[in-house]
């Protein structure tokens, strides 16, 4: 576990949801994902898929059930990411 | 924002998205003529937005049955099996199932939505994985949230993904149900079952297949995917729901696995809820019987739904895969989809709209279903219509 891996997780979810979204808006960890982002449902769970893929992980989707803003999806991913390594 | 204010919000997005009081969700039908005609307001309309794919709605022997039951029976069970007992016509139309399907136990549900939530949330649980298709229906995910297993999607139909996901597990595949559909309800497209079994069997894991959209229309007796492929014995359990093919309202879940008898004991949605009425039970019996018997009414439904994906094609739509009984026309915009949806009423013709999120991929559907007796000359009507509005569509962004 290291801060280069939260940091990696951190730009690459941020370069995600910015091209997600198609907005100039700046997003912080602090962002949340729906009532700044606009981010439904579906496109959350793709971008879930993505992220399982870049990491080579398995992100239960019922985990997203307590993920309301950036942080808290990079801590999500990157606790996962942490144990399965 | 407090609950309610929070409730107003989320109203006020789906006004924004369906002006002028547009009611294209639970659009108030005044009368029901036939499976193919109804009145909405003062229109007589031609009925494409139902899943009524045999065209059983009105069939005699259908409607006999339901009314001798209630004359036997009474309207309602008032309680649930388990606590209340179960009627022959439960028990009758379960062993009717499990004979259909060639399984050794079935279960009957109140309805097709209770089936997979009790089936599901009955095999698995926390500490336990679900893989299922990323288009699984609502009914798919309730189940699986229900159950506290983890869920992981696997891209639509994409065995590759599926199978990249399914070795990320490791040994947790032991304990994992993969769930797919042998129709889906969005596109109308079928999943890849050959594949898919290979890849269960290679992985040693449980494979649930939900013929909700599928029975009665692929395979020559109507069991559906499992039949046309013949990948029955291959299956580890399959639901479905009465309230297509079969014309009235429940579910079921089909099984070899012994363990299915144990999902009375433990599955909520089974036990704490009242058990299907008696007349619903005995057109669901009599439907069974004439759906395995209906090789000519899948005949009538393909020809129907081969016509109209062909004349929606060569139209210009954008469709799903392939041809069946669900036809989607998919548009890049919610406003076309609405525009679309009210110029076929406008023409008499009554479809579904489907707008994002529930459409796939960000899209919107106005989308068709076909069934067994819809005419020739309805079909072609439906076609050209839609050939007819397809510039104006277009046009529209």
């Amino acid at each position: 576990m290291t801060d280069s891996n939260y940091d990696e997780i951190m730009q690459l979810l941020c370069d995600r949801l910015s091209s997600l979204t198609n907005s100039n808006a700046q997003i912080s960890p602090e962002t949340n994902l729906i009532s700044q982002l606009s981010i439904d449902s579906i496109k959350l769970l793709n971008l879930i898929m993505e992220v399982e893929d870049a990491f080579d992980i398995s992100i239960p989707i019922n985990a997203l059930a307590d993920v309301q803003t950036v942080r808290e999806l990079v801590d999500l991913v990157h606790k996962i990411k942490s144990v399965s390594q | 924002m407090n609950l309610l204010e929070k409730i107003d919000a989320a109203a006020a997005a789906r006004k924004a998205l369906l002006p002028n009081g547009v009611g294209a969700f639970g659009i108030p039908i005044e009368e029901v003529y036939s499976a193919t005609e109804a009145r909405i307001g003062d229109r007589r309309v031609l009925l494409l937005g139902t899943n009524n794919y045999l065209g059983l709605t009105f069939s005699p022997e259908c409607i006999q049955a339901a009314h001798e039951a209630i004359d036997k029976e009474g309207t309602g069970t008032t309680g649930s099996r388990m606590a209340n007992g179960s009627y022959f016509g439960h028990r009758a139309l379960e062993k009717e199932f499990a004979d259909f399907y060639q399984c050794s136990s079935s279960i009957v549900f109140t309805t097709g939505y209770q089936a997979n939530l009790g089936t599901i949330s009955g095999l698995v649980g926390p500490g336990d994985t679900v893989l299922i298709d990323g288009d699984s229906h609502a009914s798919i995910y309730d189940g699986c949230i229900l159950s506290g297993a983890d869920i992981i999607r696997f891209k639509h139909n994409d065995v590759a993904d599926m199978e990249k996901r399914l070795r990320r597990l490791g040994n947790r595949v032991e304990t994992t149900l993969v769930i797919a559909e042998g129709i889906y309800s969005m596109l109308g497209d079928q999943a890849p079952l050959a594949e898919i079994v290979k890849l269960k069997n290679a992985y040693g894991c449980v494979l649930l297949l939900d013929e909700a959209h599928s029975l009665g229309v692929l395979g020559e007796t109507g069991q559906g995917l499992v039949e046309k492929t013949g990948l029955l014995q291959e299956v580890d359990f399959i639901t479905g729901t009465f309230s297509k093919s079969l014309c009235s309202i429940g579910g079921f879940c089909v099984s070899n696995h012994p363990q299915l008898e144990q999902l009375r004991y433990i599955s909520h949605p089974y036990i704490f809820t009242a058990s299907p009425s008696p007349a619903t039970i005995a057109s669901t019996r009599a439907a069974l019987e004439l759906l395995r018997k209906g090789s000519h009414l899948r005949k009538q439904l393909w020809n129907n739904c081969t016509q109209l994906y062909s004349a929606l094609k060569e139209a210009g739509y954008v469709l799903g895969p392939d041809p069946g009984p669900v036809i989607a026309a998919v548009v890049d915009t919610p406003q076309q989809a609405l525009l679309l949806w009210q110029q076929l009423l406008e023409h008499n013709i009554y479809v579904n709209l489907i707008l994002p999120p529930a459409a796939p991929e960000g899209k919107s559907l106005v989308r068709c279903s076909v069934n067994a007796v819809h005419t020739e000359n309805q079909i072609r009507y439906v076609g050209d219509t839609f050939a007819k509005l397809y510039s104006v569509i277009s046009s529209h962004s």
